[in-house]
């Protein structure tokens, strides 16, 4: 069964149709690329899928079940967990707690034993403790735990994002233009650090990303948006070589 | 007979409102911020035209251009010392806190030159009374100034507004502030602008709150603000038009409630009717909805 | 890795200790016998300051939300408690047993309005929801002030209009008298048990914030859409730090009922005078910082009974100290400049000209 499976989605907003009649198909284990211009739908596909707008026509599974028009917290609980465009960490929080946040819904305590710092509040937080740090590992964070995420310099912050999202344990992970701002090296370093998560944690992801370099060096199938409609889909290859998304992109 | 009578005095006492909102939905849609101190100028003026009047004998026209004077240069100063420094503060709490703690000083200064006493106002309004339907409807002349007033304001400041340079800069403020000084708008002197114009409002105001319910004391301002600033959320915070519609509205449940539910429980219905408003419309009458991007 | 826990753990240690060492010095003063009657009279109320001012925080500063209602809260919980030890007691003649169950219902009446009041409320937008709050909290004081209760052979009578609308038998007695309120409220309150609650509060809100829901409190504040693509339910939230800050004012409410014989819902008492009051309190702390909470509620509380010498002038000064107060810890004018001159970083350039010589 494919991790994501979307029929004939669609939203508009006013009289302007936003996404128009999306199809896309993602099996497990998969690095798929969603690209084209500014302004062609992509981070409101996110939106439509992580439950942040209802879509008016079409259908969401999540390796076999229906989400379609559920509210964000029951997507992210059936397993898609998303970073966004606009970085958006808890800036009051430390680094750690940015990605305890991520587990909440997974290590539990009841505001009384909190409160009352019962043993299964000792417990639980130790294991929280445990499992942040060891994400924060992954993206060698774990020197800067104790920082406010705000302090931590524009790249890492995107990182603790990733970190954060892959706490909820998704089955799906949407990053939306995770090298956005990054220097070549930044960007060589994230493609290596996605490739680790896909490759350590099975992960499935879907990105949307501007940088080709990016796009081809790691997506193994894109879609190209343009105006909400699809333009054209497959192997990455081929699709970049497709004459219609390169004017999509260049203009005639 | 006396529901028109109570109507007519509710639609007086909104209107006095309607301008202190005018001022609050102003300064809070151009400087983002709310100013607890607005309704405590109110109260400045119409102590400066007890002092003009009353006590130094000119004429009322006098003291009331004497209340605008003073309370422009008042509000214009305390935004340059007390609100300016705090705008780009980490909280937009801090200018809030700070504005009472300005509404604290104006009460208190109040209180030491003029004392706790309540001091009579003699109304500067001379126009009589107005007497319809064979003698069973009075209009007083402080309803029929206020209410006139009031409208005059409404036109003059959406005129302003809509055709003057300084008016399209403060929609510009309004919408973004960034962007506007990026486009060489003044954006300090906008504000200040802002601030003085509301001022002003208040200062007449308080000449028609005092004309109408003659008793003035350092407190006289503060109730007034509240409501006023109930008002200004209840037609939608930063709309103008929703400023005026909330005031008016706001005055006559004030009136009608005292007169056919409960003096005592004339406020706690004001304030429930708001809470009603808002969980039907949570903008207000005419706010507008500001959806984040995501 | 150990640090957090330890700095944070030490930090809530510090907090309390304070508070101790207040008691501890107020304490000796008074067996000396150096605190005028003026003083002493402040003390109770100083800790329903400090309760008011550390749950009014866990709301403005911790969940991000501007209320200006919280006195309502404070209200219910003085009405609701007073009510209950006036009736009880004969009932129940052991004090310190019939204050705990006054207090559980203090603080218990308060939470069921934290909930009533926050489930519609918490939706809307900043300015509203302060606008909203601060109309409940006036409702809640007006009608504190419209009620009469009394009681005769055949039971409670209840009306919102005025005592003779009770129809009571001769024998009735008046529990709440409208706005004469209640009376002969035993005062079981004191400056010990003031400290015990201000400690417990302390202990509920520190331990909240410091666990699971605490982070998803602030989470909640610190980015709303992000909380919810984690899958942290926003509503719940809110509500449980709205709540929980409404039963601990509820019990402030309690401690300043048990320390007056009369309890009246005066404007200046419970009105948004009050929550205003709390409010600055909580800003000048620092949003979000228990401790300066409890430090500006102290301060600006003792102030003007340190500048009663100055009498007419002192709440003139008192307001210009706030003013000055806000804008030296707040602006960002004020901030630089400390940084620039600040002790730590003088002391640092100097070691460092050392060196190059």
């Amino acid at each position: 069964m494919s991790i994501l499976e979307v029929k004939n989605l669609g939203i508009s907003f006013g009289g302007l149709r936003a996404v128009d009649n999306f199809d896309i198909t993602i099996e497990k284990g998969q690095l798929y690329g969603l690209i084209g211009p500014n302004g062609a739908g992509k981070t409101t596909v996110f939106n439509l899928l992580t439950g942040v707008y209802k879509p008016s026509e079409g259908i969401v599974l999540l390796d076999g079940k229906d989400i379609t028009g559920k509210k964000t917290i029951e997507i992210n609980k059936a397993g898609i967990a998303r970073t966004f465009q606009n970085i958006r960490l808890f800036k009051g929080l430390t680094v750690l707690d940015n990605v305890k946040a991520g587990l909440h819904n997974h290590l539990h305590y009841t505001t009384i034993e909190g409160i009352l710092r019962l043993p299964r509040y000792h417990k639980v937080e130790k294991e929280m403790n445990k499992r942040a740090l060891e994400l924060l590992e992954v993206f060698e964070l774990e020197k800067e735990a104790e920082q406010l995420a705000s302090n931590l310099p524009y790249g890492k912050q995107r990182k603790l994002e990733i970190a954060r999202a892959l706490a909820t344990d998704p089955k799906l992970l949407l990053l939306d233009e995770p090298a956005a701002g990054m220097n070549p090296n930044e960007t060589q370093e994230l493609m290596k650090t996605i490739r680790f998560i896909k490759d350590k944690f099975d992960m499935t992801i879907l990105l949307i990303e501007h940088d080709m370099k990016l796009v081809s060096g790691i997506c193994e199938e894109l879609s190209v948006l343009n105006f909400g409609q699809t333009l054209a889909q497959g192997e990455t290859g081929q699709v970049l070589n497709d004459p219609r998304v390169i004017t999509a992109y260049l203009g005639e | 007979m006396s529901f028109i009578s109570y109507l007519i005095n509710g639609i007086s006492l909104g209107s006095v409102y309607a301008i202190i909102a005018l001022g609050y939905t102003m300064v809070y849609g151009i400087a983002k911020m709310l100013n607890f101190a607005h309704g405590d100028v109110i109260m400045v003026g119409g102590y400066v035209v007890l002092t003009v009047v009353s006590t130094m004998g000119f004429s009322p026209v006098v003291g009331i251009l004497a209340a605008v004077v003073v309370c422009t240069i008042l509000g214009v100063t305390i935004e340059r010392v007390a609100y300016k420094p705090l705008r780009m503060a980490s909280s937009p709490l801090a200018v809030l806190i700070t504005a009472i703690g300005v509404s604290y000083l104006l009460q208190n200064i109040a209180l030491l030159i003029f004392g706790a006493n309540t001091k009579s106002f003699t109304s500067v309004v001379t126009v009589p009374a107005l007497v319809l339907a064979d003698g069973r409807l009075s209009v007083s002349g402080e309803t029929q100034v206020t209410i006139l007033v009031s409208i005059i304001i409404m036109a003059g400041l959406t005129v302003f507004i809509k055709k003057s340079k300084s008016g399209q800069a403060m929609l510009a403020v309004a919408e973004d502030k960034g962007a506007a000084q990026l486009m060489g708008i003044n954006v300090n002197g906008t504000i200040a602008l802002t601030f003085a114009i509301g001022s002003a409002l208040a200062a007449i105001a308080g000449v028609l709150l005092c004309s109408a319910y003659p008793s003035l004391t350092p407190y006289t301002g503060a109730m007034p603000g509240i409501k006023a600033f109930v008002a200004a959320v209840f037609g939608g915070i930063g709309s103008i038009p929703g400023a005026m519609i909330g005031g008016i509205l706001l005055g006559i449940i004030e009136i009608l409630g005292k007169a056919y539910i409960s003096s005592q429980m004339a406020d706690a219905i004001v304030f429930a009717v708001l809470i009603v408003v808002l969980l039907v419309k949570p903008t207000g009458i005419l706010g507008k909805q500001i959806q984040e991007k995501v | 890795m150990k640090l957090k826990t330890t700095k944070l753990t030490k930090n809530n240690l510090i907090t309390y200790g304070f508070v101790i060492a207040l008691f501890a010095v107020v304490q000796i003063f008074l067996s000396a016998g150096k605190v005028s009657s003026l003083m002493q009279g402040l003390l109770v109320p100083l800790c329903v300051y400090v309760i008011l001012a550390i749950s009014l925080n866990l709301v403005v500063g911790i969940s991000g939300e501007l209320s200006l209602g919280h006195a309502g809260f404070m209200c219910v919980g003085a009405f609701a408690s007073a009510f209950f030890s006036k009736c009880t007691v004969d009932l129940i003649p052991v004090a310190g047993l019939r204050f705990l169950i006054a207090l559980l219902i203090g603080a218990m009446a308060a939470a069921i309005f934290g909930i009533l009041i926050g489930i519609p409320v918490l939706r809307l937008r900043g300015d509203y929801l302060a606008i909203v709050t601060l109309a409940f909290g006036e409702i809640i004081k007006n009608i504190a002030n419209v009620l009469f209760v009394g009681k005769d052979s055949n039971g409670f009578h209840f009306s919102i209009k005025d005592a003779v609308s009770l129809n009571m038998e001769p024998d009735g007695v008046m529990l709440i008298n409208g706005p004469q309120g209640i009376t002969g409220t035993p005062g079981d309150s004191s400056f010990l048990i003031g400290i015990l609650l201000v400690l417990v509060t302390l202990f509920v809100v520190l331990n909240l914030i410091n666990s699971r829901d605490g982070r998803a409190i602030m989470s909640i504040r610190d980015n709303r859409i992000a909380a919810e693509s984690v899958g942290i339910n926003i509503t719940k939230y809110k509500l449980m730090a709205f709540t929980v800050s409404a039963a601990l004012a509820g019990a402030a409410g309690v401690l300043y009922a048990h320390n007056l014989s009369t309890l009246t819902a005066a404007p200046k008492n419970f009105g948004y005078n009050m929550s205003i009051m709390i409010l600055v309190f909580v800003v000048l702390g620092g949003i979000g910082n228990m401790r300066g909470s409890i430090i500006s509620a102290v301060l600006l509380t003792l102030l003007p009974e340190l500048l009663r010498g100055l009498s007419d002038y002192r709440m003139l000064i008192y307001s210009i100290v706030l003013i000055v107060m806000m804008l030296f810890n707040w602006s960002p004018g004020a901030i630089e400049l400390r940084k620039r001159y600040s002790p730590k970083r003088l002391l640092s350039k100097n070691k460092a000209a050392k060196e190059v010589e």
